[in-house]
């Protein structure tokens, strides 16, 4: 029965077990969200406190959709998630084609000054850009979120990254035949840089849809609320209600967790891209 | 069209949008931070007053600020360090030719780095709770009380703290396990000939060669953690007795609740200053390591 277990089987077990481990420290916290999100009001607040719904049910979520308006929250955090994403994503792949492959007058002095900006913490510019948007009347409307982040550092980066790689000949041959700039870069540089551009996608979508700490500024009036604002104010309001606060984060985290699963390659290759500027 | 004419029409959206909405406010925020500027300020900008470094100095005598400036670093320098060995340590196994299921793990872990901080910041809220929280009823399980974790001053920044290491560690993991998949593979066969065990091979090459990546995602970090706001903001709201109060959420209430922009500009750029300054030992400290 007792088959000898050689060194580099224990090896296994162990290097496996502990990835068991921080498999399950990673997920639990997810699942037990799901899990508590189902379950009837009060019931996560037993002891000793229950794994599993003893009569699953969708009044959670019912209640968050007719009572707390959280449909509303959704449709601001998808609407300004989608415009962060599609005006930044034109702007960023403009500036980073033309940074990589167009020459001009101090081309590279300006992108290094760029690239040292983003030494700045965002939170510094705060103070300022919520007295500028106040003057253009932006505070308090979707626009406020979505005007300062229509381009970014970090995209243009990638994307310059990225167009380096297309071969200079191709442009050239291109130019011969007469096209203009403008021709060259939307019917020949975009198509190549599809990959890069859903890259960026991905990062745009889940950094806007995720992000906290402007909206809470910029966006007062709670109709323009986006999910993880209102969340945290639900959150202090319904301290007690547990399985309903599940129900709101399964919803704030959902889609972005499925998007993700859906783009894993395109994300991570981003990632990977972004962080090797040292 | 010339190509240098066409370049400038090219970059110009996103170099207005970028100078406009960032450089430029990033600018006013060091003068805004030399006045006065406060809610009568805010009605009527003749209220407006050059008060020179003033704002500074009050900070510097505002024992406030001394606490979120404390509460920052203790996050800072206990986080960082253990965000990094967890992520290094993840990635380690992860490469380790008897890992099974590498791409199930590699996502599985990665997870909770691309979920909403503000959502599994409430899942931690409940996980944490004294009384029907999972987190003491398995304590109890192996014979520990019950610890208060939200509510004792001691402990509300460590929950905080590994809260921060479990939603981050999955990205420099992946950072990590690229560099770990960039190392030579003889190297190790070379190792193993010269009888090295695991643990010194870990020390001389793999540490080595990561060095370069390491520095990278330290400073990286470093800077991240500086930033720390949302999760006090839901989980703790800067408490017990402002024990998770951070320099950030100071910002945030001078400025956006007080409306006392220039003192909340001060603060921001005394943060700023504070990570440059660390940015720059820790460059130092990898650099004259690495000769």
């Amino acid at each position: 029965m007792s088959v000898p277990v050689s060194r580099s089987d224990w090896a296994g077990v162990l290097v496996n077990g502990a990835l068991v481990g921080f498999a399950v420290a990673s997920l639990a916290p997810l699942v037990w969200m799901l899990s508590v999100s189902f379950m009837p009001a009060g019931e996560a607040s037993s002891l000793p406190p229950p794994l599993l719904p003893s009569a699953p049910t969708l009044d959670n979520y019912r209640l968050l959709f007719s009572r707390m308006g959280i449909g509303s929250y959704a449709l601001n955090s998808l609407l300004i998630a989608l415009l962060v994403t599609l005006l930044s994503l034109l702007f960023n792949t403009l500036a980073g084609y033309a940074f990589a492959k167009l020459t001009f007058h101090g081309r590279e002095r300006l992108f290094q000054s760029l690239l040292g900006a983003l030494v700045i913490p965002a939170q510094v510019a705060m103070m300022p850009l919520f007295l500028l948007l106040k003057e253009m009347g932006l505070v308090n409307s979707i626009g406020g979120v979505v005007v300062p982040a229509m381009a970014s550092v970090f995209g243009i980066f990638l994307v310059r990254q990225y167009t380096r790689g297309i071969p200079d000949e191709l442009l050239e041959a291109a130019r011969i035949d007469g096209a203009g700039e403008f021709r060259i870069f939307w019917q020949i540089v975009l198509p190549l840089l599809k990959p890069v551009l859903v890259t960026l996608a991905t990062f745009t979508f889940l950094g806007s849809w995720n992000d906290f700490m402007w909206p809470l500024i910029v966006l007062s009036d709670s109709g323009l609320h986006t999910l993880p604002v209102a969340l945290s104010n639900l959150a202090r309001e319904h301290v007690q209600d547990s399985e309903l606060m599940m129900a709101g984060a399964v919803l704030t985290v959902l889609p972005v967790l499925l998007l993700f699963l859906a783009l894993q390659r395109y994300y991570l290759q981003g990632l990977l891209l972004g962080s090797v500027k040292g | 069209m010339t190509a240098s004419r066409a370049a400038w029409c090219f970059i110009s959206p996103a170099l207005l949008v970028i100078g406009v909405f960032f450089l430029l406010p990033a600018a006013a925020s060091l003068l805004l931070s030399l006045t006065d500027f406060d809610l009568y300020a805010l009605a009527d900008p003749a209220n407006l007053r050059w008060v020179g470094f003033a704002n500074y100095l009050e900070l510097l005598q505002r024992p406030l600020f001394w606490q979120a400036l404390g509460n920052t670093l203790y996050f800072v320098v206990v986080g960082v360090p253990v965000s990094m060995g967890v992520s290094l340590l993840a990635a380690v196994l992860l490469q380790d030719s008897a890992a099974r299921c590498r791409a199930f793990f590699r996502t599985a872990l990665f997870a909770p780095v691309v979920t909403t901080v503000v959502a599994v910041a409430v899942i931690w809220r409940y996980l944490f709770h004294t009384r029907y929280g999972w987190i003491n009823h398995v304590l109890a399980g192996v014979g520990i009380d019950p610890v208060d974790w939200l509510g004792d001053p001691h402990w509300a920044m460590p929950t905080l703290i590994l809260f921060a290491v479990w939603k981050n560690f999955g990205y420099n993991m992946i950072i990590l396990l690229a560099g770990l998949q960039a190392i030579p593979a003889d190297l190790y066969e070379a190792a193993r000939i010269d009888g090295a065990n695991r643990w010194q091979q870990f020390r001389h090459i793999t540490l080595p060669s990561l060095q370069p990546m390491l520095m990278m995602v330290a400073i990286l970090t470093t800077a991240g953690y500086f930033q720390l706001f949302a999760e006090p903001y839901v989980i703790t709201e800067g408490g017990p007795v402002q024990s998770t109060l951070s320099v950030l959420y100071l910002m945030f209430e001078e400025g956006f609740k007080w409306w006392n922009l220039g003192m909340a500009s001060a603060v921001a750029f005394s943060l700023f200053a504070l990570m440059l300054f660390v940015t720059l030992i820790l460059t130092r400290l990898f650099r004259s390591r690495h000769e």
